[in-house]
């Protein structure tokens, strides 16, 4: 009797009976009997006990932020989660449930998908946002051909200082189309990190400049007047946030004149997760609306005219438009923006200005003692995040900070990136300061 | 009461069998009552009293730093609820919505299994949940080793050789599949493929994805018995196709009859087959894809593989290959050391690039854990059982129903109501809201897009006899109701947190936030 199936012997023959088949077997008539029943050289079973015991063992062998210190960021950061948010994403009526197309039965997703659109566009200071892409890299992709539709223009330019990770993962989305992806140069120059002027790099074909703010190295731009640089070459402006708390203190990319504004939603209240599953936060000017990709719930009332949500604008998406589709995007990520959605109303605006301004303040420390030998190349003002040029190869300052029992950063070519949030405490702040005096030599 | 509807219809109005059946499983809804007596639930931002916080932060153990006022934002209008009120929104919201933990979802093509609670457990595991995708090698061993050995035991399941699991969904591993399909005719100095076969009844997200990979598709059409038409297939194949995108069991629940002929066809003619693996829970251990001409096949392993379905999402999805696209796959690639190891190799020049970090990691972990519950053994009877349950559904509903393609089914069929429609005017979409009166998730509806007013129904093998026994019957007693006093259909549902909702008017004017 296999695992999680409720048929009795008993059952299965009066089954049988009722189909006309002699066996199980017989079902398979149709699946060539050459191919049939082949032998699956897997593992035996394992009851729930040694499952558990398995998985345990295996958790065990990596290291969490709950055991050391982390200072690791890059895209995704170690900031605190209430409880409540994890039992929120663990109602069973929630993360039991599917794609509301039975409306009807699914008003509470649709009210939380209706309620994270309204908090994306809040964050973002956008007129519309969709219920989410898959993560933050993807978001980037997925803008990235979003610019091209409306533009009608295929070449894209790219802030060096864009994380590496979404580079890499919007050129993926956009591989097939072999569009010409132009990204700024990173260099230092008088002990300090510069970048390429992105305007120069725009031209007739441009279809979109993409920034991130705060940068990948933790730099927050001024980004007054790019909006404007930008749209006088006929291209649109995407500003993509990496660690989303920083809204909750810094301009958002609205304000700053986006036409397109993406988010990583993991740093509001989700497990890092070995990288996922996390949401990707998508909004747009208000004629843009009907260019975005993936699901959008929408208000509207029902037989009785009471307040009701749906799913809406569907004439976008693949299963209606097969392949003139905004995107093939069908399954995502709407348990993860329930649990941002909670993180977001547990904190408020004065709590995710606490986060933000504490994070900072901890990266703020951490510069004002940088040991001898080391130094900050990101240029200030800075948010939580510092790339710190080092005395050896910074993969070499992170194994031995690994001995020392710190998850130190993300080695690149320039020095380490080291990231701060609410969690670090000073001690740990002090002990991060140690460990590189002494890793120094 | 529900336990006999067959019996109860005989002698209570559908009406009153309605109300009873929606009190005895009122799991979803609080309180049971006639949609009227439900109120709805504000929204966060009716709920916002400010002052209010919701969480508190510890206070600064470094000094404050201050920030250019230029740089900072305006405003931030982000609701202020305290943290009981809040659990209640959402609790209250979760009881608006239909789940597998409160019942039968049978729900075509999404495969609704049962989600084991030992998942969720050991995803909650702080090695699990708590690991950064940075993180050094050497500190997550664990990790590594997990998606080393899941990607064999997919790989092994499928009869492929090597397997990626970066993509985050279906969609993205159709999207990896076929990057890797025009990498590999492209490695070969082929450029001039550019046309994508896909069968008429393909999921929405076949054709996107082959746009999305800036190829054209070409529509083929399905036979009278519900398969590939391989005659018109074999007239579309010439010199510049890309390849199949091809899903068996199709989306008809039906194994393709002739599908050694098809993917040989396609491959005389220089073409790939690319599978979608949504249905892949027909198959463990009866057959494998790889050894039936497919080339790729991306694996849901929301759907065969037990992880929960998240109102949308989270999925994974996980694609395997063979030796002739194993240098494709998406990079970077976890590699076993000689020191039993494990390390991220990114020295993939052929790769077609990143789509994540290592995919969604904490469905990945629950997947695995459902694969080590099961064993070959299991999983064969885990197949053989969705499809028992399917075939012994489909037996109880053909004579209620029509039966577009009388045969037997994998582990789904598809019903249509067009007898029905003509008969009383009474559509698929009336059955489906009726169905939710009962307190059962309607099935899949006008899906696949080639069957007329049609029902597609997947049962899974996670459901009892008893179950399914209702669910037939409740399907009949409607049936009866159409005849008789067929508003009973075309106002439902009566007993919903809300009526039927004008989606016209939401999509003329959209209000997509407050």
């Amino acid at each position: 009797m296999p695992t999680f199936t409720q048929l009795s012997p008993a059952d299965r023959e009066e089954m049988l009976r009722s189909i006309g088949a002699g066996s199980v077997e017989e079902l398979f008539a149709d699946v060539p009997a050459q191919a049939r029943y082949p032998k699956l050289d897997l593992p035996p079973a394992l009851t729930e006990m040694e499952v558990s015991r398995h998985l345990n063992e295996i958790a065990g062998q990596n290291i969490s932020t709950k055991d050391w210190p982390c200072f690791i960021g890059g895209g995704a950061y170690n900031h605190y989660s209430p409880a409540a948010v994890s039992h929120i994403m663990g109602l069973p009526q929630f993360y039991t449930a599917y794609t509301p197309y039975q409306a009807e039965v699914s008003q509470g997703t649709l009210q939380v998908m209706f309620e994270f659109q309204s908090l994306t566009c809040e964050l973002l200071g956008m007129d519309a946002a969709n219920a989410s892409v898959y993560d933050g890299a993807s978001a980037v992709g997925e803008a990235l051909l979003m610019a091209q539709r409306i533009t009608q223009r295929e070449r894209a330019v790219f802030a060096g200082s864009l994380n590496p990770h979404w580079q890499a993962v919007a050129r993926t989305y956009v591989s097939a189309r072999e569009v010409e992806v132009a990204t700024g140069r990173v260099f230092v120059e008088d002990g300090q990190l510069h970048e390429e002027r992105l305007l120069d790099l725009v031209d007739e074909h441009t279809a979109c400049v993409v920034v991130q703010q705060p940068d990948f190295f933790g730099h927050i731009h001024d980004l007054d007047g790019l909006a404007e640089a930008v749209h006088e070459r006929g291209a649109l402006l995407v500003v993509c946030v990496a660690d989303a708390t920083s809204l909750g203190l810094l301009k958002s990319p609205g304000e700053w004149g986006a036409d397109i504004a993406t988010a990583e939603g993991q740093p509001l209240g989700l497990p890092l997760q070995y990288g996922g599953p996390w949401a990707g936060l998508m909004a747009c000017r208000s004629e843009h609306i009907r260019q975005l990709p993936g699901r959008i719930a929408g208000q509207t009332t029902d037989a009785d005219g009471r307040r009701g949500f749906v799913l809406t604008l569907q004439a976008r998406e693949q299963h209606i438009r097969r392949e003139k589709a905004t995107s093939n995007i069908c399954t995502s990520q709407t348990l993860l923006t329930i649990g941002i959605t909670a993180y977001l109303s547990l904190m408020g605006p004065a709590g995710l200005r606490e986060v933000a301004e504490q994070s900072h303040a901890k990266a703020a420390y951490f510069a004002s003692r940088v040991p001898p030998g080391y130094r900050v190349l990101t240029p200030e003002p800075f948010y939580n995040e510092l790339l710190l040029a080092c005395p050896r190869p910074a993969a070499e300052i992170r194994s031995t900070l690994v001995e020392r029992h710190i998850l130190g950063g993300v080695p690149t070519e320039h020095g380490l990136l080291l990231a701060f949030t609410e969690q670090n405490t000073k001690a740990e702040i002090d002990g991060l300061i140690q460990a590189l005096q002494e890793v120094a030599a | 009461m529900i336990a006999d509807p067959e019996q109860s219809a005989a002698r209570v109005q559908g009406e009153a069998l309605a109300r009873a059946g929606g009190r005895e499983n009122a799991t979803r809804f609080e309180p049971a009552e006639p949609a009227e007596g439900l109120p709805t639930e504000p929204l966060l931002i009716e709920l916002s009293r400010p002052g209010t916080p919701g969480h508190q932060l510890r206070g600064h153990d470094v000094p404050r730093a201050d920030f250019d006022r230029r740089l900072q934002r305006s405003a931030l209008r982000l609701p202020e609820i305290g943290e009981l009120d809040v659990v209640r929104h959402f609790t209250h919201l979760s009881q608006r919505n239909y789940s597998i933990d409160s019942g039968f979802y049978p729900l075509g093509s999404c495969t609704m299994k049962y989600n084991p609670k030992i998942n969720e457990d050991v995803a909650r595991l702080p090695g699990i949940a708590h690991i950064h995708p940075l993180a050094p090698d050497e500190t997550v061993q664990g990790a590594l080793g997990l998606i080393y050995d899941l990607e064999r035991l997919l790989a092994e399941v499928t009869g492929f050789t090597a397997a990626s699991l970066q993509p985050m969904a279906g969609a993205q591993g159709e999207f990896a599949g076929m990057l890797m399909i025009r990498a590999y005719h492209q490695a070969r100095g082929d450029f001039q493929r550019k046309k994508v076969l896909v069968p008429d009844s393909a999921h929405g997200t076949n054709p996107a994805t082959a746009a999305m990979c800036g190829f054209h598709t070409v529509s083929i059409p399905t036979d009278a018995s519900g398969d590939v038409d391989l005659e018109r297939l074999k007239a579309e194949l010439d010199d510049t196709v890309v390849g199949l995108m091809l899903t068996n069991p199709n989306t008809l629940g039906l194994f393709e009859k002739q599908l050694l002929e098809v993917t040989d066809a396609v491959h005389k003619a220089g073409g790939l087959v690319y599978g979608d693996g949504a249905n892949l829970n027909a198959i463990l251990g009866i057959v494998k894809p790889a050894e039936m001409g497919f080339d790729v096949v991306h694996i849901n392993v929301h759907k065969t593989f037990s992880t929960p379905h998240g109102t949308g999402g989270p999925g994974a999805g996980p694609v395997v290959v063979s030796d002739k696209l194993e240098p494709f796959l998406p990079a970077p690639v976890v590699v076993k050391r000689a020191d039993g190891s494990y390390a991220l190799d990114d020295d993939r020049p052929q790769s077609i690039g990143r789509l994540s970090y290592h995919g969604h990691f904490g469905i990945l972990a629950r997947g695995y854990t459902y694969v080590r519950m099961h064993g070959p053994e299991g999983l064969r009877q885990l197949s053989e059982t969705a499809v028992l349950n399917a075939n012994y559904l489909r037996s109880l509903l053909r004579d209620v129903f029509d039966v577009p393609f009388d045969r037997t089914c994998m582990h789904e069929f598809v019903l249509s109501a067009k007898r029905l429609k003509a008969a009383s005017g009474i559509r698929t979409l009336d059955i489906a809201k009726r169905l939710i009166d009962y307190n059962f998730h309607p099935p899949t509806i006008y899906f696949p897009l080639i069957v007329d007013e049609g029902m597609l129904i997947e049962p899974t093998e996670a459901e009892s006899k008893r179950t399914l026994d209702q669910f037939a019957a409740t399907l009949k007693q409607i049936a009866r109701e159409a005849e008789e006093d067929p508003e009973l259909l075309t106002l439902a549902p009566h007993y919903a947190p809300v009526r039927r909702l004008d989606e016209v008017t939401a999509a003329r004017k959209p209000i997509i936030h407050w």
